[in-house]
């Protein structure tokens, strides 16, 4: 893996643009729920806010490393190389969908890419992750596995057993807490013993005698860093770390919960619809890692402005098609839904 | 006087009743009681109203050790499948405590959350999952289809001295009806007639009451009268006037969301078959979900889901069977 630092243009744009295609993806996500009322059905949970971090941590990959997040799941298989279009599609309950219609925005999957599959059930994936490290070490294929899944999953009790027996094991897996501070409604000072007593996430990986780091997850190479550095240990048979990613997620937690035919939206933010705060808001948007990461690549003059524009476009028109992919893909046969019981 | 409330209204209305009743009610669970303004904070301080983590296993099991030692928990577990990552409390601890020790113990709580979510929540979160617990001995189930049943079975479960699972449906949150007023307590193990009818007996829970309700509208206007049974708890399960419908109809149809095999259904079909076989004029039909999880895409959702004239054709068998054999 190369240091932050010698990280060549091309790839400091690969960096860039994927954040910017996670970005759109979640915005056409959100316009759906405006322009196309109903298409979107169920609970989908977006990532913008993320970029930093996912991109980040899994551009520290060899090629085949797999990523396991939780439910909140849009941006990882972006950068993993899955089509657009059939993640669209399965959002929209399609049959070119990633699952063909049978999973949805929580459980989208695309094992081709290395992105086995999520759970909707909060810390149960930790385990997963763990388990496919287990095939990793006992394959001896030489695998990292990234497991993703945030502040309020770290208090489920997959949690802790995961990463006891990951740490005896030796596993080679890197444990990514996405320390968004809310868990739907509930900020971390509510229901965190590390953060009450005002120390970071990281904290936890103590309990196992484990690295343990915090991260300013809005830092694309800072998270390229740190991950990188828990990835090399885990390839090394040196065993799973704990990276505490901090950013902020920018949209609700999920679109609103409504019985039909009652629309659903996506409501404001829990900062501001729960507690009040615009102003943590406000701030935590100051910070977004997009507008962080192209102010330094303009100031160091590796982006440029006209480069910029273009690489916009490109994502735009690409989201663009994935909509209209979406859209024009016909709904899965009903006699269907009897096929995949049993392998 | 009766009032007019929303189903999930009535579920509020039920826990700040008791909680404003007896002092030992307590409520926890995920994502409650933010901030000083919540409502129930307000009403009951925060030592009694508590916001918990993503923490079933000690929510759960928190819950039986406090009702072991003097409190009455309410737990808010939110969707029914986030019990399952805790299921040995549900199943293995709280019933198992005053059987094993012989009768010095008791855990009244009250495991609450909402289930059956039809509604393109996908394989985890819109299942029906009662059928395991109900036949655990200790354990009692409520599945409460009206916002009046909603308020009776729920204060009913409050004041219980035993563990009982209480699982409202989400489809139903927003639907109103009238409320008694004042102490309405639901005794558990009494089923309900919804719909009187000679012809045809539908039994039901939760959502697919309303959908049978529908269906018995519809036969209705065919000249099919269709009786309309709802349990209303499925641990204690009220046998009998299920027994006796049949005795009047001679027919029976069981209507039930969850899969076949872990419905409801399939355990009063084993009670009739023992309790009402000589009443009956055709063979019980079991209109259930289909054997498959439940997928996202609304046209697969639809397929496997029970519904209104999936109902109608069952009823419509029953009927045409008995002709043939007459
Ligand atoms: C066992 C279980 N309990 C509760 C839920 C409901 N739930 C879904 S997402 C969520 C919040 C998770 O928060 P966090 O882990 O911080 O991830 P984030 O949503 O912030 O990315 C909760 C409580 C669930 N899915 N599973
Ligand atoms: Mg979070």
């Amino acid at each position: 893996m190369q240091k932050k630092e010698d990280l060549a243009k091309d790839r400091l744009l690969w960096m860039y643009t994927q954040m910017l295609r996670i970005r759109e993806f979640e915005e056409r996500i959100k316009r759906t729920f405006v322009e196309h009322p109903g298409v979107i059905r169920g609970h989908t949970h977006l990532g913008d806010g993320a970029e930093a971090s996912i991109v980040g941590a899994l551009a520290t990959r060899s090629e085949n490393d797999l990523a396991m997040p939780s439910y909140r799941c849009h941006g990882y298989p972006i950068v993993l190389g899955t089509s657009t279009k059939k993640m669209m599609a399965e959002i929209y309950g399609r049959k070119d969908g990633l699952c063909q219609g049978f999973g949805g925005s929580m459980h989208l999957a695309d094992p081709a890419h290395h992105f086995p599959g999520t759970s909707g059930i909060i810390g149960q994936a930790i385990a997963h992750a763990t388990g496919a490290a287990l095939t990793a070490q006992v394959k001896n294929t030489g695998q990292v596995i990234y497991c993703f899944f945030g502040d309020g999953s770290s208090k489920q009790g997959a949690f802790y057993e995961s990463l006891n027996m990951a740490a005896v094991w030796k596993l080679p897996i890197v444990y990514v807490l996405e320390n968004n501070e809310y868990q739907v409604y509930t900020h971390v000072s509510l229901e965190d013993a590390n953060h009450a007593a005002g120390d970071p996430l990281s904290q936890k990986a103590k309990a196992f005698s484990i690295p343990g780091v915090t991260v300013d997850g809005n830092d694309v190479l800072k998270v390229y860093e740190e991950v990188g550095k828990a990835a090399e240990r885990a390839r090394a048979g040196r065993g799973p770390s704990l990276i505490e990613s901090k950013f902020y997620r920018f949209s609700a937690h999920g679109n609103a919960i409504t019985v039909p035919p009652v629309p659903t939206q996506f409501p404001e933010h829990e900062a501001i619809e729960t507690y009040g705060k615009k102003d943590e808001y406000a701030a935590a948007k100051a910070k977004d890692p997009i507008l962080q990461f192209r102010t330094k690549l303009l100031g160091s003059g590796v982006l440029s402005e006209a480069e910029n524009k273009r690489i916009e476009e490109t994502v735009r028109a690409e989201m663009e098609e994935a909509v209209k992919f979406a859209l024009a893909s016909p709904f899965p046969a009903p006699e269907e839904a009897v096929k995949y019981v049993y392998a | 006087m009766p009032r007019e409330m929303m189903y999930g209204e009535a579920i509020a209305t039920a826990i700040v009743e008791e909680m404003k009743r007896d002092g030992d009610v307590i409520f926890y669970g995920q994502n409650l009681g933010m901030t000083e303004k919540d409502h129930m904070v307000r009403l009951f301080g925060k030592n009694r109203v508590r916001i918990t983590p993503i923490s079933e296993t000690a929510e759960m099991g928190i819950a039986v050790g406090a009702a072991m030692t003097g409190l009455r928990p309410v737990v808010e577990l939110w969707m029914s499948e986030f019990m399952l990552v805790a299921m040995d409390q549900a199943l293995n601890e709280a019933p198992r405590l005053r059987y094993m020790t012989g009768g010095q113990v008791k855990v009244p709580l009250v495991f609450k959350a909402g289930y059956g979510f039809g509604a393109g929540w996908a394989g985890q979160h819109s299942n029906c999952i009662y059928h395991m617990m109900m036949g655990i001995p200790g354990l009692k189930v409520a599945l409460p289809s009206t916002p009046a049943d909603a308020k009776g079975l729920l204060t009913a479960a409050i004041r219980d001295d035993n563990p009982v699972v209480y699982l409202h449906h989400y489809m139903l949150t927003l639907d109103r009806g009238e409320v008694p007023d004042g102490d309405y307590v639901i005794p558990f193990g009494v089923a309900d007639v919804k719909r009187a009818g000679s012809d045809v007996t539908l039994v039901a829970t939760g959502w697919m009451v309303k959908k049978s309700l529908a269906a018995a509208e519809v036969l209705a206007k065919e000249g099919i009268s269709v009786e309309v049974i709802d349990p209303r708890t499925i641990a204690p399960l009220d046998v009998q006037t299920i027994v006796a419908s049949v005795k009047k109809t001679g027919r029976l149809v069981l209507v039930d969301q969850a899969p076949r095999h872990a419905s409801v259904a399939v355990i009063i079909a084993g009670e009739v078959a023992e309790h009402g076989f000589q009443y009956l004029k055709a063979p019980v039909k079991m209109v259930t979900a289909l054997d498959t999880s439940v997928p996202y895409s609304e046209p697969l959702e639809k397929f496997v889901l029970p519904d209104e004239d999936k109902i109608v054709r069952a009823v419509k068998a029953a009927m045409a069977r008995q002709a043939a054999t007459v």
